[in-house]
């Protein structure tokens, strides 16, 4: 075989098939992109995305443990430790779609190079979100595992915690990819992180449960997808799955398709003129 | 199915509010020719390049790029195209050899084909020896180079540039000017953007000169002097007054002139006026065309 050193393939005929939306070489290249680009940083993602949550864990689980020895039902360590399980799919998720997409927009323009390519802003959007889900998945289980080891007994129903984490991290990363979209600087997050994520991952059961909290909070913690994320874990963690759950998973997977759509319609507004 | 032109726009109009960035632009690229648009910036230039890949949607006009419609088809095109943008957008903390990597990937270039592209792209950017060097320890010039590989992992069949060669430093734009005449010698297809005028001569089959959104002239850069600027130009230095004089005689005489702050520049003449005697060139069709410098 003749090696062919040309640049070129000015083959008229060359490569005419039909493309069309969302497909898998489209997504699987933004994807190899991610983990390429992760494999230079996954020390600090993952230091952060573990040390954190565990921190939290620690200081309320033993801090306000000594204080009281259950809460909701559950020892206060465990309460804390499948709460915060949450708190590492938000800021593994969230955080980095939020100021991982606005600097690669603003100051790398890595998607104009991406778009230059055969790939459409939404299997942009998707591939990045499912990447974000997928480290969401694996760092959520973490302080979970740190419970664990603090006495938390292992069950099979915890082999569903991944999932659920998947599920909630696609949403938070979307919703991430969301506000990056909408943002004109990156002094715009900083409300958003204040009036709008401190806020959801306080009321969401994490450290205290809901049910003593005047109405009104109740009713924020029910529309709060870190919520239902959060009883989704505990549920299963505890072995106490029931009808409500699969409620809660179709809330999750709610809130992940309209987020998807609203992250895709940002991007395209931010990126196509 | 072959196109005859590899890029045809009739047309084509981009408002950006008040602004009209391109305004009534028509653009014929053949297949296997080298186009150069020339033009000052804020010409279009830029924004005709992102229609051409559909990052752009024009308001008015028809656009096809190797035979498909933008920007309904503009994935299909794009499989097929490589662009080399005007700033740079590589990965900075990823190596040469990963960057070329991602974009084998993203340009779909087929499994066992992969290698040999990869390896295609750091021979054509002379970086064989730096391929696991951070791009953020490469030199400007590297950079370019390698901007510019990495658009052509796939081989496409129409290559953009916009600016290939801006901010370099001379003997760097001469390396680069002999990568593009080789794509050129192996046929592809190329639409380039810039605001030099040696670059536009050297490199381009034919000229578009743009001016406000607009092609004010098109054809061969011989061509274009030899109709608009004739073969040979006299330069007259002097003071200011002294020069006013010139430009009203030259205007008498139906001679079109252009102002260079020290000198001008009678065009069409070889004699008649007490000055330097110099080939005519494209910066002075530019310049008579659109009224203004293009540096």
């Amino acid at each position: 075989m003749v090696s062919d050193t040309r640049w070129s393939d000015t083959r008229s005929d060359a490569r005419t098939q039909r493309l069309h939306r969302f497909e898998r070489p489209a997504m699987a290249g933004v994807l190899v992109r991610e983990i390429v680009n992760f494999s230079s940083y996954w020390r600090s993602a993952t230091f952060s995305s573990t040390v954190e949550p565990t921190i939290y864990l620690l200081a309320f689980g033993f801090g306000f443990g000594s204080l009281v020895s259950r809460v909701g039902g559950y020892k206060y360590v465990e309460f804390v430790g499948t709460g915060t399980v949450a708190t590492a799919v938000l800021f593994s998720s969230a955080f980095p779609a939020m100021f991982g997409t606005f600097v690669k927009y603003q100051f790398q323009r890595t998607y104009d190079a991406i778009l230059a390519a055969p790939v459409d802003t939404e299997e942009l959007v998707t591939a990045e979100a499912l990447w974000i889900a997928t480290r969401a998945g694996v760092y959520g289980c973490v302080p979970m595992i740190v419970a664990m080891f603090f006495g938390l007994p292992p069950r099979w129903e915890m082999f569903a915690v991944p999932l659920i984490a998947w599920l909630a991290g696609f949403g938070w990363g979307c919703f991430g990819i969301t506000v990056a979209g909408f943002a004109k600087s990156i002094e715009n997050f900083s409300y958003v992180v204040s009036a709008v994520l401190t806020p959801l991952f306080l009321v969401a059961g994490t450290f205290f449960p809901l049910n003593k909290l005047p109405k009104w909070a109740q009713v924020l913690g029910e529309i709060n997808p870190l919520h239902h994320c959060v009883q989704l874990v505990r549920d299963s963690a505890f072995g106490v799955l029931g009808w409500v759950d699969l409620a809660r998973v179709g809330a999750l997977m709610l809130f992940g398709v309209l987020i998807w759509r609203l992250a895709i319609f940002a991007m395209q507004r931010k990126l196509i003129d | 199915m072959s196109s005859e032109l590899a890029i045809d726009l009739r047309g084509v109009v981009k408002r950006y509010g008040p602004i009209t960035a391109v305004d009534g632009l028509d653009v014929q690229v053949p297949a296997g020719t080298c186009v150069g648009l020339l033009g000052p910036n804020g010409a279009g230039k830029s924004t005709t390049m992102r229609m051409l890949t559909g990052q752009t949607i024009a308001d008015e006009g028809e656009l096809d790029v190797l035979g498909f419609k933008m920007p309904g088809e503009s994935k299909q095109a794009r499989a097929q195209l490589g662009v080399t943008p005007q700033l740079d957008n590589l990965d900075v903390t990823l190596t040469v050899e990963q960057n070329l990597l991602v974009f084998t990937y993203l340009y779909r270039v087929p499994r066992k084909e992969r290698k040999a592209a990869i390896a295609r792209g750091l021979e054509l950017a002379r970086l064989e020896d730096r391929r696991d060097t951070r791009v953020d320890k490469l030199s400007g010039g590297m950079r370019r180079r390698l901007l510019i590989a990495r658009s052509l992992v796939h081989r496409p069949r129409l290559v953009l540039l916009d600016e290939p060669t801006v901010g370099l430093d001379p003997q760097i734009r001469q390396e680069l000017w002999a990568l593009i005449d080789r794509l050129r010698s192996e046929g592809t297809t190329i639409l380039m953007s810039t605001h030099y005028i040696e670059e536009a001569q050297r490199l381009a089959d034919t000229v578009l000169i743009m001016s406000h959104g607009k092609a004010v002239a098109s054809g061969a850069p011989v061509d274009l002097v030899a109709e608009h600027a004739g073969s040979e130009v006299l330069e007259v230095y002097g003071g200011p007054a002294r020069l006013a004089e010139v430009e009203a005689e030259a205007a008498a005489k139906g001679l079109s002139t252009r102002r260079t702050g020290t000198s001008v520049a009678v065009l069409g003449t070889s004699d008649g006026f007490d000055g330097e005697r110099r080939p005519a060139n494209l910066e002075d069709v530019f310049v008579l065309l659109t009224g203004e410098e293009i540096g």
